[in-house]
């Protein structure tokens, strides 16, 4: 059944794929990732925080975001991004922007949403003697959550952030609908072109595959590594 | 008042397809995204047992296929995936065979429902799978005790259990998996978000379209939470924690 296959276009479009595709899916996945941990982050503070509205505020941002799919989200944002755009500059006309920011814009905000319910968790497992411990110190609120708290809810958490990630990895495959030059749009393009579909698909499948389960089996490892033993 | 009037006024217009307002456009794609979301989560649950169950079984062979599945389907991700369904599987299949899985009437729909519940499968597989490994080692024990086959210890021990413990995260499953349901408009299926995009093409009105493809979502998943919830009132086993 691989007898009429064409290994030579994805020879030929490996330098296209890796250098441009991939690492635009890893550029857009890294940053995303690490925007959405900081955004998540001062979510998770805002729910725990009891401070009116704040919690309000941020839990209905979270649950609102979770119940929505990625792609209606993408397509929310190429649509909006630019107006407020306009609004910010106050420019008379929509302002074009960059793929790969709104892009961007839109995995951070997106995922932030789901890093907040890790690091909620995260703080939230942490005995409740730490803080008030910290507290006794005479610690600050900020010097609480930054010297005591976050630390341990970074550690015990880092194996969910990272399964995260890898999802959040699969997911920037969804900006093919935008058809920007990620590693499947890339490949859908070149497939389409060559004709060749079938080999290009086939090998984008083996490539997530190979990088997702490399990545997975790592975390499973690290998660080994960091458990802290009660 | 009259703002508001005109701002509705888009959803009772004569879509440009000719098969009723736009407001229908939209509850048609509303249906097929329930009618995907139904077969996908059918097939989810169906086969995500049986693999679940595999990973839990004395056999190597079964632990080793299962696990398979679960990694083949965790780590492509879905929208590849349904290419590979739909592009690819019908290339390498035998041409005859191929030339009739392309011809099947509304092969899209089929591919993304059943596709979905491929993948969602392997992510109930391993909660059942957990749920199972999570409970008193006794049980099982217990169970060859009373000199049940491992089919038995199965089906009148471990799994009624297993599945009770395993509800709450199945519902978030389910949630998840009646978002994934868009990704089936890559493969051209007008399903809710495609309806709002077709709506807005058509319209240029794309700040209502999206709105009222948010609010139905927003509307099912509250409503699917709501009916998951009280289910999970009534399967709960006493004495574990449930959510308020």
């Amino acid at each position: 059944m691989f007898s009429n296959f064409d290994f030579q276009v994805i020879i030929d479009a490996l330098p296209y794929l890796f250098l441009e595709g991939m690492v635009f899916t890893l550029k857009l996945t890294l940053l995303a990732a690490l925007f959405g941990t900081i955004l998540g982050t001062i979510l998770a503070l805002m729910r725990l925080s009891g401070v009116w509205p704040l919690p309000q505020i941020a839990g209905t941002y979270v649950n609102f975001v979770r119940s929505l799919p990625l792609l209606l989200v993408i397509f929310w944002f190429f649509f909006l991004v630019p107006f407020i755009a306009q609004k910010i500059v106050g420019s008379p006309r929509p302002i074009p922007i960059d793929p790969f920011l709104t892009a961007l814009i839109t995995f951070s905000l997106f995922e932030a949403a789901y890093f907040s319910e890790i690091m909620r968790a995260g703080i939230q497992s942490l005995p409740k003697g730490q803080v008030a411990a910290g507290y006794a110190l005479g610690l600050s609120y900020p010097q609480v959550m930054r010297r005591i708290v976050l630390p341990q809810a970074f550690r015990n958490m880092l194996p969910v952030l990272l399964t995260q990630t890898i999802v959040l990895f699969q997911d920037t495959s969804l900006v093919y609908v935008l058809s920007l030059n990620d590693f499947l749009g890339i490949a859908g393009k070149i497939g389409q072109r060559d004709g060749r579909l079938t080999e290009m698909y086939l090998f984008v499948a083996l490539v997530y595959f190979l990088i997702s389960f490399a990545a997975s089996q790592a975390v499973r490892r690290l998660q080994v590594h960091t458990a802290i033993i009660r | 008042m009259d703002k508001v009037v005109d701002w509705f006024s888009i959803f009772w217009q004569e879509s440009a397809e000719g098969t009723g307002t736009y407001a229908y456009t939209l509850l048609l794609g509303l249906q097929l995204t329930l009618e995907i979301s139904v077969i996908a989560a059918v097939v989810a649950f169906v086969m995500g047992s049986i693999v679940g169950v595999c990973r839990t079984l004395p056999s190597p062979l079964a632990r080793r296929l299962s696990g398979g599945y679960v990694e083949f389907f965790r780590n492509i991700p879905l929208l590849v995936q349904l290419f590979l369904w739909y592009f690819v599987l019908p290339e390498l299949l035998p041409r005859d065979i191929g030339m009739w899985l392309k011809q099947v009437p509304y092969s899209n729909f089929y591919t993304a429902a059943f596709g979905l519940g491929l993948f969602t499968s392997a992510r109930v597989a391993v909660q059942l799978s957990a749920a199972i490994t999570s409970m008193p080692r006794g049980q099982k024990l217990a169970a060859t005790a009373l000199g049940l086959t491992t089919r038995q210890s199965y089906t009148s021990v471990l799994l009624p259990m297993a599945y009770r413990i395993v509800f709450p995260p199945l519902t978030s499953e389910l949630l998840n998996l009646i978002k994934n349901s868009s990704v089936a408009l890559t493969i051209g299926v007008a399903e809710l978000t495609q309806s709002a995009r077709n709506m807005d093409s058509y319209t240029f009105q794309t700040f209502q379209a999206f709105t009222a493809a948010t609010l139905i979502y927003l509307a099912l998943n509250i409503l699917v939470t709501m009916v998951m919830r009280r289910i999970e009132h009534g399967v709960a086993v006493p004495g574990m924690l449930v959510a308020k």
